[in-house]
């Protein structure tokens, strides 16, 4: 589905990708992780069509959209949630809701989007409730529903999830990771990038292990929780001695 | 006449040029949310406006139900131009080089009017009768009343577009979040087009129902610009209700002025004011120091 081969990106001279090569099957989940400022979230926003400096390959079912902007990205079915979600504060969850099908307004019909939004609802029960009220009013866990309710109603078939879990509670942080295998269930593909590394290898099928803007560790994330490295740095007791 | 009589003449007076002031204030606004720059040339919208209007009534003798909204698509188209132009073939340009544009646009706009309707100031009747209404002792020309019912229906007219239509909902997106507008699909560069077609249409709105009373000519929509500008900063930068009250209230206090003080001192009271409200809410009366704090002004 997508396959990144040997992706740099730029913030002006700082080179904050070295040549990243990765891939997700159609249906899976895929997982990055590693320590902040490691280009975890450059990697999302350059797919995404956020990152206006790149070189190399950014292939989704073959054919290579990078370096095409945000808008044309979403328009051929990837869905990214921001890191901190980036919701539009000053308007109603529905109204998030609305311009999430942005582009589909056009050709598709209200029928359709109703019912899309009904989904939406169907998998965050509590955005139904609050259907009128603010985007930056809601709890922080309900922002996160929001923001990838938001993505879904482009009707995404890869879907980039940009830590998720940050800053929730741990029964919240469970409740979003289950919303993620239910996604993956309906057939929608994940890529996903995750502070709680443990957590992330738990549902994902692959995982990468991002240092530095290169992929360090790689492999089937049943290998890398055995890693002893990767357990070490990233899910062991001493996780918190070495990033904090 | 009776003093209190006098003062309502003033607020009167005042609430017809403010209105004006309110919708250069709204034209300023919409730009600046979109994009996050001042367009300088938004006094020539508005200049435009009436120059067009005066052309296509009294050169083309179009009666002026018909004149109005061709004027106004004029001004639209001009706005229009001098983005496509002008500002959106850039790729990521700085907001000084914004700034500068705008105001080379202006700077240009004034001279092609110069030579277009010469230097003289031009007339336009009245929308209706010239015969002042009596109100509690004061008079109001039912001009004036035109242009208090434009200013009501552009609000009426904004708000429903912002608040009801999905363009409108786009637009304030990417004022609030453009990474966030752009990662659902919205096209941030025609929103910047929109933007200024629709602060065109305002200019050219105000324009036109202002200039049979104050007559037009080719650098007169620099001094309305001037104090819509003032309202904006005053109802604070990007706020759509604290540019109608600023203006208001700037017109208000400078037809007061000039009637209790002195009329030449009249400019000086607006700026005294505009500073005086800044000194204590930097934000502005309606603005948020939340939002002022993203912003790059
Ligand atoms: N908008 C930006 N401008 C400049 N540098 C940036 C920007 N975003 C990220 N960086 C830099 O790029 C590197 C990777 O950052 P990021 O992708 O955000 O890491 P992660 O998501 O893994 O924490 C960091 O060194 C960071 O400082
Ligand atoms: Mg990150």
């Amino acid at each position: 589905m997508l396959r990144i081969q040997n992706l740099k990106s730029y913030y002006g001279r700082l080179q904050a990708l070295r040549g990243i090569s990765l891939h997700v099957g159609k249906g899976e989940i895929v997982t990055l992780i590693g320590a902040n400022g490691a280009g975890k979230s450059t990697i999302l926003n350059t797919v995404a069509g956020l990152v206006s400096q790149s070189e190399g390959k950014i292939l989704l079912d073959g054919k290579d959209i990078r370096g095409l902007p945000a808008e044309k990205i979403v328009k051929r079915g990837v869905a990214l949630v921001p890191e901190g979600r980036q919701l539009f504060a000053p308007m109603t969850v529905a109204d998030n809701l609305a311009l999430g099908a942005y582009l589909r307004h056009r050709n598709g019909s209200k029928a359709e989007l109703e019912q899309d939004a009904e989904m939406v609802f169907g998998l965050f029960p509590v955005l139904k409730e609050r259907r009128k009220q603010l985007a930056g009013t809601l709890s922080g866990g309900e922002q996160q529903m929001l923001a990838i309710g938001r993505a879904l109603m482009s009707r995404p078939c890869l879907l980039l999830l940009d830590e998720p879990s940050m800053g929730l509670a741990p029964k919240m942080a469970d409740e979003i990771f289950r919303t993620i295998v239910r996604l993956k269930q309906q057939g929608v593909t994940i890529l996903l990038v995750e502070q709680n590394a443990r957590m992330a290898l738990e549902v994902a099928e692959q995982g990468y292990v991002i240092e530095t803007g290169q992929v360090v560790v790689q492999g089937p994330s049943a290998d890398l929780l055995r890693n002893h490295d990767v357990e070490r740095a990233y899910l062991g007791k001493g996780y918190e001695k070495v990033w904090e | 006449m009776h003093s209190f009589s006098i003062t309502l003449q003033y607020i009167f007076t005042g609430i017809a040029v403010g209105s004006i002031y309110a919708m250069v204030a709204l034209g300023f606004n919409i730009i600046y949310n979109c994009t996050g720059i001042i367009n300088f040339a938004q006094g020539e919208f508005v200049m435009l406006g009436g120059m067009f209007m005066i052309t296509l009534t009294t050169t083309w003798k179009l009666p002026s139900l018909v004149a109005f909204p061709i004027a106004v698509a004029l001004v639209v188209l001009v706005g229009v131009g001098f983005e496509r132009i002008a500002i959106h073939p850039l790729k990521s340009p700085s907001v000084l080089v914004l700034i500068m544009i705008t105001i080379a646009g202006s700077i240009l706009i004034k001279g092609v009017a110069m030579f277009a309707w010469g230097k003289e100031p031009c007339y336009l009747p009245h929308f209706s009768s010239e015969t002042p209404i009596n109100f509690l002792g004061a008079t109001i020309l039912p001009q004036n009343l035109w242009i208090l019912g434009c200013l009501a229906a552009v609000v009426i007219v904004l708000a429903w577009f912002f608040n009801r239509t999905l363009v409108g909902k786009a637009m304030r997106a990417c004022a609030h979040n453009r990474d966030a507008a752009r990662l659902v699909g919205i096209n941030v560069k025609q929103m910047v087009t929109l933007s200024f077609a629709l602060s065109a249409a305002i200019g050219a709105v105000a324009g036109i129902v202002i200039t049979p009373i104050i007559l037009m000519d080719y650098q007169r929509g620099a001094m309305l610009a001037l104090k819509g500008f003032g309202a904006a900063i005053l109802g604070g930068l990007g706020s759509g209700p604290g540019a109608v009250v600023a203006g208001l209230l700037i017109g208000v206090l400078e037809s007061l002025g000039a009637g209790y003080i002195s009329s030449h001192y009249k400019d000086a009271i607006a700026l005294v004011v505009l500073l005086g409200v800044l000194f204590i809410r930097p934000a502005g009366l309606l603005g948020s120091a939340e939002i002022q704090r993203l912003k790059k002004f």
